[in-house]
């Protein structure tokens, strides 16, 4: 049954494959239905069977519901073998179920908002290429596959950000990204490679997660500057997650990956693959509980981020730039929960991100496809009539993500600055700072809503006319997730309700526990009621203060935009991060590179041809005393021949009588010349 | 099968061809690249037997017992010079790259016109040539193929070339034959030294020559020491390794496509296995003691190759820089001397070899259908030569390491073999493959996105033919990448054995 895992993984890769082959004739020939049941039935196919997966696992004991289902060898490191496995356990059963289930809704959505795009089967194919990777991501069972996945999402992120690659800008956000995220992914690899080297003398495959947690005796020894093992692997693991999960310093391609179609922002980088950084540090919680240094880092940045992008968010112009950034910000969340312990409680904002996030991602998508492709919030407003299904799906979504009461958001939340003020690796001031956001996320959220769909229109006549609700294909995956949002608060319900702790239940064989970290959270949790009144009272006042800002007094953005014109320059200029790195970071690496290739050019192929040209002139001169001085002999020598048979030639007269006086002459000479001879021998 | 000398036939059945090629009538002169394919095929089939029959679990290396399809015949009595020929792991992977990437670039070269007849012999004994290096045993024979080999590579340069032909001729045959004369030093002082004398390579290994000193300009020099510095320059021109490398950028630039891609496919991995099969093994002392400086110019490699690639204009030659940093891996991965390193840097020599060829076939596609390379001169080609945009990506992403393809897999064992063994040196390599992505992707994006140069809204999508020595190669990167087991056990054997014959000497 665990084989099913293989299945879900490898539908996608299939009608990909098949799309990239074929997509453009099955195109031609059958038309976008034929496309959309390859592109769309494989996710539904993998949606259906996740579906079943989990529910085999759920009619597992719980003690028993890992397992690994390995296919092949992959390749052996110093005599141990990796093999090709999946795993499947609770986390991972949920996690895919989450995956193919939105991923599902959003592949449907597409084929409304993707329509007549000529590059329809390519875009189905990248979708379908994504699912894969995610999904590989998933259920790995070793590191490195898990990296297959994790650059595999890459890729497609990078494909699909770029999908109209015409446009200049649209391609470079594809390249920023994948580039930024190939920055973490060192970090991730050196974490590879110091797992190797701790294990080499152990008889432990250190990338196969299983052995891993089996055997974790050389991450604790004490390594580098009095830090255990554990501690620099999973920092160097948490570098990876900064760059594909967005976090501070490695947060800034995300933003510019909403060039991407919309549908891709909802499933890339709004649900799935920037989560894979905490669904990693989920997946791994057994090393990270041993690195409480580690997790610290988690925290701060987490907690970080998440008020950074808020603020960025504050007064974005661009409705999607507004959830990347709040989606860079909820991230920070996540990392929040993860870094003071609360694994279960950040896993489950993950869910129930995955749904509100993707719901406003979509609704937004949706406006931009009524507005025709228009994504300016100050040329919105009034939407509501127009697109009723959207205004109301987007509302509650907000609402979840705000953290209105009794909605999705609220319960995920709540657990997280609960466990943030209660964990013993948290504290009053991440408490704090995850309380504020919450304020400036009912805020900016709300910002959004009455900025689009409420008060008057501020479109042009021009578009004005052709607003118009999306079709089903649209709104009925909204719809859905709206209804997720909502209700999403039911997996895993605090102490106070029935059926509470659902999820923390289920996970607990495979997340780790910090030590004393339950015990701590018993202890406060008088204090679980009071804060829940306190958040809920943030997120209304958040909603209240978007209300009076932007429909009851829409002059006051403008006159705090006035007296707070540097901090709010400081803002619209998002910090200048991007022009910060550009200066710091990529340009000394293009002037590097320049000198390089002209040091290679100027001083290496130089010497090369120096010594060739010295070789040259050498060769030169000893030609020249070749010349004058050797030959000067041996043409001396020629022209002495020359001249001597030119001497003898006057003897040649042809006249007999000279021929025999020369022949007289010898016969005498030679007769002298024996007589004297003889005379002397004598 | 033992009685059938299948390496002597498959090295010398392209020479066949040759008498043949030259015996067509000028008229009929058209034919000669079919000839040239046709003698190149037995090759390449003899080479699937080989892959089919070869015994995975001999190592070879320095036990004559264990190589395999062995051949010997005395050849010069007096100098104890034979003719020995045998493979093991080792050199069974390069000898399989060769005999595919010659059937490849045969396809890849029928569009040549000047002059066939001869272009297409000099292939064929190029051909011989490299075979025969890969399958020597035997010093001299090994030093015979090696000048073979490059007396056709001059003239394809040479003739076949670019406007600067002549120059990056010149250039390589120089270079290459200075090493030569440095290896021919070390040859015939080994002979001189070992006892009896002798150019047996396995014989030679046999010997012990740690500890033999000589005097020279007054001062003793270790033997060994000396004569793996004379090797190594010699085999560093080939690899290249920097700073013997200036000749490659030009000589690629100017070579016809399928000559840069057996230049960078086949000749650059003959200077990784010549260290491999005659330094390391002969004298793993001195391997030892220079591994560190090896690591260090591995490094330097991967780095300042990448970096040189970034900055260059010109396609081709950009595609040369990114091959002086990817060989970069396999010196770092021999120069750990793991079991891991070895294996990824044997790994590293196959995946290169198929990999740049398709960069190298890639980028002959646009330069004949635009006649220049200059790579901020296209821009957007992916809208009307999509077919080509795709390949073009594959093999770019390919080349920079991305998961479930080939070289992702060497690169890791290089890098994790070479992290056992040194820490800082593996963790700034690394960084290669950031670099890697860097100018692959800046590249990309510069030739095939953007709005379309209207200037080339007329090119011709990649031909059917084009494609043909493509996908070959393509499906070995992917088959390679998902499930190399059985590539790497063909070599598994032979590489746990040199790595413990060079750092345990048994």
């Amino acid at each position: 049954m665990a084989h099913l895992a293989w299945l879900i993984v490898l539908l996608p890769l299939f009608s990909s494959a098949c799309l990239a082959g074929f997509g453009k004739r099955v195109y031609r020939r059958f038309g976008k239905k034929g496309v959309d049941v390859l592109g769309v039935g494989s996710i539904g196919t993998s949606f259906l069977l996740a579906a079943c997966l989990l529910a085999y696992v759920l009619s597992l004991d719980p003690d028993k519901r890992s397992i690994p289902s390995a296919l092949w060898s992959w390749f052996p490191l110093e005599g141990k073998m990796l093999d090709v496995s999946l795993l499947v356990d609770p986390l991972s059963a949920a996690m895919a179920l989450m995956v193919a289930g939105v991923g599902f809704l959003i592949h449907a959505y597409s084929t409304g908002y993707m329509d007549k795009d000529p590059g329809y089967p390519r875009y189905f194919s990248c979708m379908n290429l994504f699912m894969f990777a995610m999904l590989t991501l998933v259920f790995a069972d070793n590191l490195v596959l898990f990296f297959l996945g994790w650059e595999g999402v890459g890729l497609c992120s990078y494909l699909l950000i770029g999908f109209w690659f015409s446009d200049v800008e649209k391609a470079r956000a594809g390249m920023k990204a994948f580039i930024v995220n190939r920055i973490g992914d060192l970090g991730f690899l050196l974490g590879l490679y110091l797992l190797f080297w701790l294990y080499a003398s152990s008889p432990t495959m250190p990338f196969a997660m299983p052995e891993l947690r089996a055997d974790l005796s050389p991450l604790l020894e004490t390594g580098f500057l009095g830090q255990n093992w554990a501690t620099w692997v999973t920092l160097c693991f948490f570098i990876g997650a900064t760059g594909k999960s967005a976090q501070i310093p490695l947060y800034v391609w995300l933003p510019d990956a909403m060039a991407g179609p919309t549908p891709v922002s909802a499933l890339i980088h709004a649900a799935t693959m920037v989560t894979a950084g905490v669904y990693m540090i989920a997946r791994l919680s057994f090393v990270f509980v041993h690195a409480p240094f580690t997790l610290g880092v988690v925290a701060t940045i987490g907690a970080t981020t998440a008020l950074f992008a808020a603020t960025i968010g504050l007064c974005q112009k661009d409705i999607k730039k507004v959830l990347a950034y709040s989606t860079v910000s909820q991230l920070g969340y996540m990392f929040l929960a993860m870094g003071v312990g609360a694994f279960v409680s950040g896993f489950f904002h993950l869910l129930t991100h995955a749904f509100f996030k993707s719901c406003l991602f979509l609704g937004a998508g949706s406006v931009i496809h009524g507005m025709h492709g228009e994504q300016n919030m100050d040329l919105m407003g009034g939407l509501r009539k127009k697109m009723p299904v959207t205004c109301a799906t987007f509302v509650l979504a907000a609402l979840a993500i705000s953290g209105f009461p009794l909605f999705s958001g609220f319960f995920s939340k709540d657990e997280i600055l609960f466990a943030s003020l209660s964990s013993p690796l948290g504290g009053p001031v991440l408490w704090a700072v995850g309380l504020f956001t919450a304020l400036l996320t009912a805020f900016y959220m709300f910002r959004l809503v009455f900025l689009t769909f409420f008060g008057e229109s501020r479109t042009p006549d021009a578009i004005k006319g052709h607003i118009h609700e999306s079709p089903g294909a649209m709104t009925v995956p909204l719809v859905v997730l709206s209804i997720l949002s909502v209700l999403g608060g039911v997996l895993n319900l605090p102490e106070l309700f029935a059926l509470s702790g659902g999820l923390a239940r289920f996970l607990s064989p495979v997340v780790a526990e910090f030590p004393g970290f339950s015990h701590a959270l018993h202890e406060s949790s008088h204090l679980e009621v009071p804060l829940m009144g306190v958040s809920s009272g943030v997120a209304l006042l958040g909603i209240a203060l978007a209300y009076v800002f932007y429909l009851r007094a829409p002059g006051l953005p403008y006159l705090f935009g006035y007296f707070l014109r540097p901090v709010y320059n400081l803002l619209w200029n998002k910090y200048y991060v991007d022009e910060i790195y550009e200066s710091a970071f990529i340009n000394p690496l293009l002037q590097t590179s320049r000198f390089s290739a002209k040091a290679d050019l100027v001083v290496i192929d130089g010497a090369v041809n120096g010594s060739a040209l010295m070789t040259r002139e050498t060769s030169r001169i000893a030609g020249l005393y070749d010349l004058w001085f050797v030959d000067g002999l041996v043409n001396a020598a020629a022209e002495g021949t020359l001249r001597l048979g030119r001497w003898l030639r006057s003897f040649q007269t042809g006249a007999i009588q000279n021929y025999l006086s020369y022949a007289v002459g010898g016969a005498l000479l030679v007769f002298w010349l024996l007589w004297a001879l003889v005379n002397r021998t004598v | 099968m033992q009685s059938f000398p299948l390496l002597s036939v498959m090295a010398f059945f392209p020479l066949l061809g040759i008498p043949v090629i030259l015996l067509l009538p000028q008229s009929k002169a058209s034919y000669a690249k079919w000839l040239g394919l046709v003698f190149t095929l037995p090759s390449l089939a003899l080479g699937v037997v080989l892959y089919g029959s070869y015994n995975r679990e001999l190592a070879g290396v320095f036990d004559p017992a264990s190589f395999q399809f062995i051949e010997r015949v005395p050849w010069i009595k007096t100098f104890n010079i034979e003719y020995f020929v045998g493979i093991d792991g080792l050199s069974v992977m390069m000898v399989l790259l060769t005999v595919l990437l010659c059937t490849l670039c045969m396809v890849a070269s029928f569009s040549i016109k000047q002059s066939p007849k001869g272009y297409f012999s000099l292939f064929l004994l190029l051909e011989t040539g490299m075979l025969g290096v890969f399958i020597s045993l035997d010093f001299v024979l090994f030093y015979v193929f090696w000048e073979v080999m490059l007396l056709p590579m001059y003239f394809l340069i040479g003739v076949w070339g670019g406007p600067r032909r002549v120059y990056a001729a010149i250039k390589f045959f120089l270079y290459t034959l200075l090493g030569s004369v440095l290896m021919l030093v070390a040859m015939l002082a080994f002979y001189y030294q070992a006892e009896p004398h002798t150019f047996d390579l396995i014989r030679l290994i046999q010997s012990d020559f740690s500890g033999v000193t000589f005097d020279m300009f007054g001062r003793v020099w270790d033997f060994s020491r000396v004569m793996f510095l004379l090797l190594f320059i010699g085999f560093a021109v080939k690899v290249p390794i920097f700073p013997f490398h200036t000749w490659l950028p030009d000589a690629h630039v100017e070579a016809p496509t399928a000559i840069s891609v057996i230049l960078a496919g086949v000749l650059l991995k003959m200077g990784t296995y010549g260290l491999m099969r005659i330094s390391y093994p002969i004298l793993p002392e001195s391997a030892i003691w220079f591994s560190g400086a090896l690591a260090v110019l591995a490094l330097i490699n991967i780095v300042y190759g990448a970096l040189c690639a970034m900055a260059q204009q010109d396609l081709k030659k950009m595609v040369a820089y990114s091959s002086i940093s990817h060989m970069g891996f396999v010196l770092l991965g021999m120069s750990a001397l793991t079991e891991t390193g070895m294996n990824g840097a044997i790994l590293q020599m196959f995946n290169h070899g198929t990999i740049t060829a398709m960069l190298f076939l890639l980028v002959g596609v646009v330069y004949e259908r635009a006649h220049h390379r200059n790579i901020d001169g296209f821009g957007g080609l992916a809208a009307n030569m999509p077919v080509y945009a795709a390949f073009t990506g594959f093999a770019w992403f390919a080349a920079l390491g991305l998961p479930s393809l080939s070289s992702f897999i060497s690169e890791l064992m290089c890098l994790l073999g070479a992290f056992n063994a040194y820490r800082t040196i593996t963790i700034i390599s690394a960084s290669g493959i950031l670099l890697g992505a860097a100018y692959m992707l800046w590249s990309y994006q510069r030739i095939f996105l953007g709005p379309l140069n209207e200037r080339y809204r007329g090119l011709a999508d990649i031909s059917t033919r084009e494609v043909l020595s493509l996908i070959p190669l393509a499906a070995i990167v992917i088959l390679v990448g998902i499930y190399p087991m059985p590539v790497i056990s063909l070599m598994q054997a032979s590489s746990r054995a040199l790595v413990n014959l060079t750092t345990l000497g048994v």
